[in-house]
């Protein structure tokens, strides 16, 4: 059987599951809709929230982006884990006992303002409606790679299972799924790293086998990468601060990563779906340890890969190249512009031949090759030199992407297990966005209907205007998966920069400090968030500058403006509590009867929790 | 209507939940300076100074072990040292809360049994 029946088995087999899950699942309250009614097992529920924290971007694109950036890599892995630690102590636990289950929810309360409840309602619904469209995209790019499937095709396909187990079985059915989309994801990542690890070094362990020698040699396998890197004109691998950002830089983008993911809705919810919040603290030791055994991983396969790459093409002749590069030149991640000697090379100077698609048309491609190939043959009298138009176009090297799909081949494993790193980057995607589309259904049907246009809906209603509204999501997260706004990654990075300026800040201060007013926080978030979107809209989309602020002469990266958008929030709000009111006595009850020990009150009864 | 006993017992509660939360901040504290270190610190701010050395028996280089593995690891291990510390924060403290309510129910029986009959309660 080759490769895409494989796939088509595995698809086939996986969302069978998935289905079944749902079916067995399925809800007919609100409770259970919203918070997996009884509450799920601790264990459990750390894998479904990693499985849910993991989405397309990290189990396909983030071994990739290592592999190109090395050490500066480790932002993406650091910020998305550290943020988790601060979301395990620093906010879940208390906005548990506040029995709140959304985040809209509780700065509308805490705050007294049906104003701070919609800006909150707008955040979220921007940030899970960009991010559900980067899975959706990343369901039809697998779709699109492994099945030969259209991308349209494969988008609806997966808008349709996603819609169906969604709306059957609500947060249980998600939840419950995801478990098995772990377990599907974590198998089809690990293998792979295991076999490229033994083949390079004779260590299994992709973590140990990273820092191993290489096999046969007595050279470290870094050292030697280092050493490649240099020769071909690229920084070496591992040294820190040598390529587009610099120490601040790095800082201010790995914290304004670590604090917006702290700040994102469709993961705080995570922690409302366990029993107490004795069991939410181990369910988010569960979840990092888990999402931990995929992010120790990304660096091994980044590091082995880039170094396959790298001493396998260059000097590789028509011949004698790969197999796995013959394989993926049909998708136009990877591709070779000959400069006539026959020989491949794969640098960062102007010698460099290998280049990828990008979002090239098939017909603009075609016209390229042709053009290059006639400069070859008529020995530059005519036609033009593809590579010069390629690396204008900012086209250079391969596509990142192509890095943990095409791992398994470069280890030379078998057919069925290339197609299980299909199935698993559609768990992976299908996870996160159906967790995302929970938290919309829920910012629409709960925080907006419910609380403020509809307080006399009754559970019928209130679970058949959840139900639409993830059909909805679905179709539009679908259209925007189909067509693209070519600023998607971008976006992406705006989503984070916009919690870690509008979130965080308000609900930290909500907690920790009870004579924070209504006013102080509603001017913080605005302040945050208007200094955010408009440096990142300038820079991104209207070529603005970027400033430098005193701090570092290459200006702040719009992904690490967040970072500042976040002091700024907090500078606001602490300079004018003073000048305004305290809460009402009842609010300031509220947060002292957080900081209790579980058990005096009587136990938050978190099913009941959307009644309020 | 309580006598005496019934309002240094509710002195005696609050005094225990403000040690409760100090003692609740303070862990905070400390875990949140080390997740700071480890990532901010030796994974970004000295990354290039660690970089001298290896991990040792490895062919890392320090502060880049530290950027894509080490920190990974010290974050779990905090997490797992918040859930077992902050569990058992919550145990201590409970059980002194109840004794405490248990001592005030007991001083209650005690000074209805101890009131004249028909008396003013």
């Amino acid at each position: 059987m080759n490769t895409q029946a494989w796939t088509y088995l595995f698809v086939f087999l996986t969302f069978g599951l998935y289905l079944g899950i749902a079916w067995w699942s399925r809800v007919r309250d609100t409770k259970g809709f919203y918070v997996a009614g009884q509450g799920v097992p601790a264990t459990a529920n750390g894998m479904a929230t990693a499985a849910d924290w993991m989405s397309a971007a990290s189990f396909i694109s983030m071994a990739g982006l290592i592999s190109t950036m090395g050490y500066a890599g480790g932002v993406y892995l650091m910020g998305w884990t550290g943020g988790f630690v601060l979301l395990a102590l620093l906010l879940a636990p208390y906005l548990r006992k506040f029995g709140h289950f959304t985040v809209p929810d509780f700065v509308g309360d805490r705050y007294e303002s049906r104003v701070i409840r919609i800006v909150a309602v707008l955040c979220a619904l921007f940030i899970s409606f960009t991010y559900v469209a980067g899975q959706m995209r990343g369901v039809g790019v697998v779709f699109g790679r492994f099945l030969g499937v259209d991308v349209t095709v494969g988008v609806v396909f997966g808008m349709v299972i996603v819609f169906i187990y969604a709306t059957l079985g609500g947060m249980k059915g998600i939840t419950w799924t995801q478990v098995a989309q772990y377990w599907v994801l974590i198998t089809a990542f690990l293998v792979p790293a295991m076999a490229i690890s033994f083949k390079l070094t004779g260590v299994f362990l992709p973590q140990a086998g990273l820092g191993a020698e290489l096999l046969g040699e007595s050279v470290s396998l870094l050292s030697r990468l280092n050493g490649l890197q240099a020769e071909l004109g690229f920084g070496p691998y591992t040294d820190t601060f040598v390529g587009r950002w610099d120490k601040v830089n790095v800082f201010c983008v790995a914290l304004a990563l670590m604090v917006g993911t702290a700040g994102l809705p469709h993961v705080i919810v995570r922690f409302y779906t366990v029993k107490s919040p004795r069991a939410a603290r181990w369910s988010g030791f569960w979840a990092l340890l888990f999402i931990s055994a995929l992010y120790l991983t990304a660096p091994a396969i980044g590091g082995f890969a880039r170094y396959y790459m790298l001493s396998s093409l260059n000097g590789s002749t028509a011949e004698n190249m790969p197999g796995w590069y013959h394989s993926w030149e049909k998708t136009g991640l990877i591709l070779w512009l000959d400069d006539g000697d026959g020989v491949m090379r794969y640098t960062a100077n102007e010698d460099n031949e290998v280049f990828r698609a990008g979002a090239l048309s098939p017909a603009e491609l075609s016209g390229l090759r042709v053009a290059h190939q006639q400069w070859i043959d008529t020995e530059g009298a005519r036609g033009a030199d593809a590579r010069v138009e390629m690396r204008a176009r900012g086209l250079s090297g391969p596509d990142p992407d192509i890095i943990v799909l095409a791992t398994p081949e470069m280890a030379e494993l078998m057919d069925w297990i290339v197609a299980f790193v299909a199935a698993g980057g559609l768990a992976a995607a299908l996870s996160t966005a159906s967790g995302l589309l929970l938290v919309i259904s829920s910012s629409v049907a709960h925080d907006f209907y419910y609380r403020i246009i509809n307080p006399a809906a009754t559970e019928a209603r209130r679970l058949l205007v959840g139900r639409a509204t993830i059909g909805v999501a679905v179709v539009v997260a679908g259209i925007f998966g189909i067509y693209p706004p070519g600023f998607v990654g971008q976006v992406v990075a705006f989503a984070f920069g916009l919690a870690a300026a509008s979130f965080f800040p308000v609900i930290v201060l909500g907690i920790f400090w009870k004579r924070v007013g209504t006013v102080p926080a509603l001017c913080g978030m605005l302040a945050g968030i208007g200094l955010t979107g408009y440096y990142i809209i300038s820079v991104v989309f209207f070529g603005m500058e970027k400033w430098t602020l005193g701090l570092t002469p290459q200006g702040i990266d719009p992904q690490g403006i967040g970072t500042i958008g976040m002091a700024l929030n907090f500078a606001v709000t602490l300079a004018l509590t003073p000048l305004f009111p305290p809460p009402s006595a009842e609010v300031q009850a509220m947060v002292d009867s957080v900081r209790e020990p579980e058990g005096i009150s009587p136990a938050v009864d978190i099913d009941s929790a959307p009644e309020h | 209507m309580a006598s005496l006993p019934l309002s240094s017992d509710a002195e005696k509660a609050r005094a225990c939940l403000r040690v409760y939360w100090r003692r609740n901040l303070i862990l905070m504290s400390v875990l949140l300076v080390i997740w700071a270190v480890a990532g901010l610190g030796c994974g970004i701010l000295w990354a290039d100074w660690l970089n001298q050395y290896s991990l040792f028996g490895t062919g890392y280089p320090l502060g880049f072990w530290f950027a894509q593995q080490g920190s990974i690891i010290v974050f779990v291990a905090l997490v797992l040292i918040y859930a077992l510390a902050m569990n058992r924060l919550d145990r201590i403290h409970l059980a002194e809360l109840s004794d405490l309510d248990a001592e005030a129910v007991k001083a209650e029986a005690a000074s209805i049994a101890d009131a004249p009959k028909g008396g003013a309660q």
